[in-house]
């Protein structure tokens, strides 16, 4: 048993495991680690499969950046929001699992027949110069045309988040504490200056059968018991209209 | 060690990754599951370029990385629009084109 | 020959009709007179002719005038042409005398009638036709003209369309008209495929050579055809309610032309009789079946028009037994046809002239004692009755005499047979034309309340006189000398056969006489006293069948129309549930396929996730299964 079929024996089934796991924790951020767990395991197949730097790209850019945003989102959404697992939709979790099953079994069927012509051939001679080299050689000639674009892409996207993650500012522009202030002092009379005063400031009376003033100084009929109207006792208020409040009509005006 | 078993491990972590797009409800948790899947692709890039002996497979599945970050950080941004404009993760919530 | 004035006898009753017809109620104060003059025109055009070709000698009297070529599709040439011969003269005359008598009659007549510019429209499209059909020098130029009549039959019964059974008689006469014109483009189609041609000289010539088989099939087409148009067995059924129109035309088609149409078929198609023995005796058959079957309903009819109606059926099956024998009897045939054309179509005037003096009752019953109140009518009505019983020296004597004379010399048992059945058919007719004419003009009167019975005016009884005339001299004249024999034997007896004598002439008048005498004594001795004013109702069952036209509606219905019914319900049925059913299953099954793929659309993503999944399994076993 050589040193490359026990890593894998090991490891493999611990990531499977751990993604089937993934599928079933409440909380998000569980999820996410379980993720990174898989994709550190790739990362060591990766350098198994001699491709070492890719698998520390999937370490640095994957695992790294990638889960980090993953992480940084939750934290944004909320930490703590669990989903509920009951399922709504009915028998799309047995169907699901039953189509990703014989999913599987097709694909490992086909890769069981697959016939490659010739055994495996290993990357020692590509990996000559180098591992980073040989991508290299491959990156900047045949590959050239692919790499501008995905070089465009990566700043496509970037851009794309900072649009959609952008809050638009309000058009009208928020008053501040000073701005109010001034416009208080400079308004039509001194005696706004502190502002209106609250309902019921001014009665003068709390009897029950004294009507109160409405703004308008108009007497309200609601502020008096329905008895006392039934039996005529609702006093005069019109003594009590103070003069100098600026009369409102009926529409609401001044 | 046969290569292939890589490439089995791939398919199974493959199958496993679309159960959890279905299955699963908060946005974000679908968003792993999918990367889930695109790791399972890179395992059978970088597995086939071993197997044919030159490194054509790795800068696959080095372009499919790059994509998928790209992917990531566009897709996280418009779940967090959401979220602000609805106050919900749950991809059920989005529901307003049914019959 | 050639003559250039054959197209006039068409062409001006067509163009007068269609003139009446466009010009509408503009011509109502004239149409009447217009039309009179113009079928008055025809015959004296037909005078013209029947003069001239009397002056020709014998081998040349037909003329012939090509008016275009109708159709000219490879080899098949058909010209529309017209060919007047002897034959042909005869009936030209016939219809154009008569019908010119009858457009007299019917100014009268119909002088009370809103639409009579209508009627007369009709009655020269009437006369167009028929003269084209007698005219035509081929099979299909007289086919057009067999199908006018039959239309202007069917509008001209139908002419009160406001009552609906009128209409359904109208209807009901075109259908049968249609079940003999089927026989006679079946019988066109054989004359092409075995002759080649269609024209009646193009015929003759091949006739020949052809097969009995072929000859056979079409001369029971054509018997087929004549059946149809003339009222005869099986297709007989139409007649007696195509007296719902009015009286001229039961005079003018019913009596004197339109049913004598299968007769001048039969005997036009001569050439293919004479060569098919067993045509012929299937006409002779079909001729002794109607001639008794009219006389025997003849005798139970209390409408005075339908016993007139059974009558001509009775005669017209006289007729065409007689061209059933071949060229011994096409000359008594044609000349029986001309004979019965007077008496018939006169006796039908009179019993318009009745119905206009009884305020159009039409039962005999209600009749009675007419024949002092209207004297002209009951003499030349009379006159006619003593002609179509065969009284000598009276025109049918004459005629009918010969007809029977001629079935006994048929020879064998069939000719005694047949004598014998047209001799009852002498005393039927006999009986129940005594029987009519006792009930109508003598005995007591059995008026309906408010009846005044007067005489017709002058234009309905002048041509009532002419025809009784007719009735009276025309047997003489045509058979003095054998003159008619002689007349058409260049058409129907080419090879101037001589005919077997059965039994001597003497004998054979002397049984007709006795048969006439017989037939009227029983009716003389039934209908001579006290009648009354209701029909018996306690009645043999003979008698019964017999009212019921020996239920020859309630065969059509059982054998025909009830099937042909339920043939159309089926027919309709299926059409709804299997054809409209089948589109409608399009419609349903679409819409139904829509509403369960609807279910698909939920809304949630995770589902169309797994639709997709679903999608790349598919595509992949498809894949795995290719390379197994």
């Amino acid at each position: 048993m050589s040193g490359e079929s026990a890593l894998f024996w090991v490891l493999a089934p611990l990531a499977v495991l751990a993604s089937v796991a993934m599928l079933f924790m409440k909380k998000a951020v569980h999820s996410a680690i379980l993720l990174a767990w898989v994709m550190i395991t790739l990362a060591i197949f990766y350098i198994a499969l001699e491709a070492p730097f890719l698998g520390i790209v999937q370490i640095v850019v994957y695992t790294g950046a990638v889960m980090m945003l993953f992480l940084f989102i939750l934290m944004l959404v909320g930490v703590d929001s669990s989903d509920s697992l009951v399922e709504k939709i009915k028998g799309i979790r047995s169907v699901a699992i039953f189509t990703a099953l014989a999913f599987s079994l097709t694909l490992i069927t086909f890769i069981a027949r697959a016939e490659l012509g010739r055994p495996s051939v290993g990357l020692d001679e590509a990996n000559s110069g180098g591992n980073v080299e040989g991508l290299a050689q491959y990156l900047f000639s045949d590959y050239v045309w692919a790499f501008e674009v995905i070089s465009a892409l990566l700043i496509t996207a970037a851009l794309g988040a900072m649009v959609l993650a952008h809050s638009e500012k309000s058009d009208v522009a928020r008053t501040s504490q000073k701005s109010r202030s001034i416009a208080r002092f400079r308004g039509k009379s001194i005696a706004t200056a502190a502002g209106l005063p609250g309902s019921g400031v001014y009665a003068r009376n709390n009897a029950l059968d004294l009507p109160a003033l409405l703004p308008d100084g108009k007497p309200s009929d609601l502020s008096i018991a329905e008895v006392l109207h039934r039996r005529g006792d609702v006093a005069e208020s019109k003594s009590y209209e103070l003069e100098g409040l600026p009369k409102i009509d009926d529409e609401g005006n001044k | 060690m046969n290569p292939t078993n890589y490439l089995y491990l791939s398919a199974i972590l493959f199958s496993i990754g679309a159960v959890g797009v279905i299955v699963r409800k908060n946005a974000i948790v679908v968003f792993m599951c999918i990367e889930l899947m695109l790791n399972a692709a890179n395992l059978a890039f970088v597995t086939f370029a071993k197997i044919n002996g030159n490194l054509e497979g790795q800068v696959m599945a080095f372009f499919t990385m790059v994509v998928a970050a790209c992917e990531v950080v566009v897709g996280l941004a418009i779940i967090v629009t959401i979220f602000r404009s609805r106050r919900s993760a749950s991809v059920d919530d989005a529901s307003l084109l049914s019959r | 020959m050639t003559s250039e004035n054959l197209v006039y006898l068409i062409a001006l009753p067509l163009f007068s009709s269609a003139l009446l017809m466009l010009l509408g109620r503009k011509a109502d104060k004239w149409g009447h007179v217009f039309a009179t003059l113009i079928s008055a025109s025809t015959f004296v055009v037909g005078a013209m002719e029947f003069f001239a070709m009397i002056d020709r000698p014998e081998a040349s009297r037909a003329v012939t005038q090509k008016l275009f070529t109708w159709i000219s599709v490879g080899t098949f040439n058909v010209d529309a042409g017209l060919l007047l011969d002897q034959l042909s003269i005869a009936f030209v005359l016939l219809i154009t005398g008569v019908g010119t008598l009858i457009h007299v009659y019917s100014i009268a007549y119909m002088s009370h009638d809103r639409d009579r510019r209508r009627f007369f429209a009709y009655l020269n499209f009437f006369i167009a036709a028929m003269l084209l059909l007698v005219l035509g020098d081929s099979y299909l130029n007289l086919y057009v003209g067999w199908e006018g009549v039959g239309l202007a039959s069917y509008l001209l019964i139908g002419f009160w369309n406001q009552k609906p059974e009128y209409a359904t008689a109208a209807k009901k006469a075109f259908v049968a008209n249609r079940v003999g014109d089927f026989g006679l483009s079946v019988a066109v189609m054989i004359a092409f495929a075995n002759f080649g041609a269609v024209s009646f000289i193009g015929i003759e010539e091949k006739v020949s050579g052809a097969s009995e088989t072929a000859l056979t099939a079409m001369g029971l087409m054509l018997l087929l055809a004549a059946a149809g148009k003339s009222a005869q067995f099986p297709l007989q059924a139409w007649l007696g309610d195509a007296m719902a129109g009015p009286t001229p035309v039961s005079a003018l088609i019913h009596a004197a032309t339109m049913v004598t149409a299968g007769v001048y078929l039969i005997t036009r198609s001569n050439f293919v009789f004479d060569n098919a023995p067993t045509a012929q005796l299937a006409v002779v058959l079909v001729g002794t079946i109607t001639l008794l079957f009219g006389a025997i309903i003849g005798m139970a009819k209390d409408d005075i028009k339908k016993a007139l109606a059974a009558s001509t059926m009775s005669q017209i099956g006289y007729m065409i037994m007689a061209s059933g024998f071949g060229p011994a009897g096409y000359a008594f045939a044609i000349m029986h046809l001309l004979t019965h054309g007077f008496f018939k179509a006169g006796m039908f005037l009179g019993a318009g002239s009745v119905m206009h003096g009884m305020n159009d009752e039409v039962n005999m019953r209600r009749y009675g004692g007419l024949a002092k109140l209207m004297p002209i009518t009951s003499i030349t009505f009379g006159l006619g009755y003593l002609a179509i019983i065969g009284v000598p020296p009276f025109a049918g004597f004459y005629s009918k005499d010969k007809i029977i004379e001629t079935a006994f010399n048929a020879g064998g048992v069939q000719g005694v047979l047949f004598g014998s059945a047209a001799l009852l058919g002498a005393v039927i007719t006999a009986f129940y034309m005594t029987r009519l004419m006792l009930m109508t003009f003598f005995g007591n009167k059995r008026w309906a309340e408010g009846s005044e019975p007067h005489e017709s005016p002058f234009l309905m009884w002048a041509p009532m006189a002419v025809l009784a005339v007719g009735s009276v001299a025309s047997g003489y004249l045509l058979y003095s000398g054998k003159a008619i024999v002689k007349w058409l034997a260049p058409v129907v007896d080419k090879d101037h056969h001589e005919h077997a004598e059965f039994l001597p002439p003497i004998v054979v008048t002397t049984l007709a006489v006795v048969a006439v005498i017989i037939g009227v004594s029983i009716a003389f001795i039934k209908y001579r006293g006290e009648l009354s004013e209701r029909a018996p109702s306690e009645v043999s069952i003979f008698t019964r069948v017999t009212r019921r036209d020996l239920l020859q509606d309630d065969a059509n219905e059982f054998l025909f129309m009830r099937p042909g019914q339920k043939l159309t319900q089926l027919l309709v049925k299926t059409d709804e549930s299997v054809i409209d059913g089948a589109v409608r299953a399009v419609g349903t099954s679409a819409l139904g396929s829509a509403r369960g793929m609807r279910k698909l659309q939920t809304g949630y993503v995770r589902n169309y996730a797994l639709l997709i999944l679903i999608g790349a399994l598919v595509a992949l076993f498809a894949a795995l299964v290719v390379t197994l």
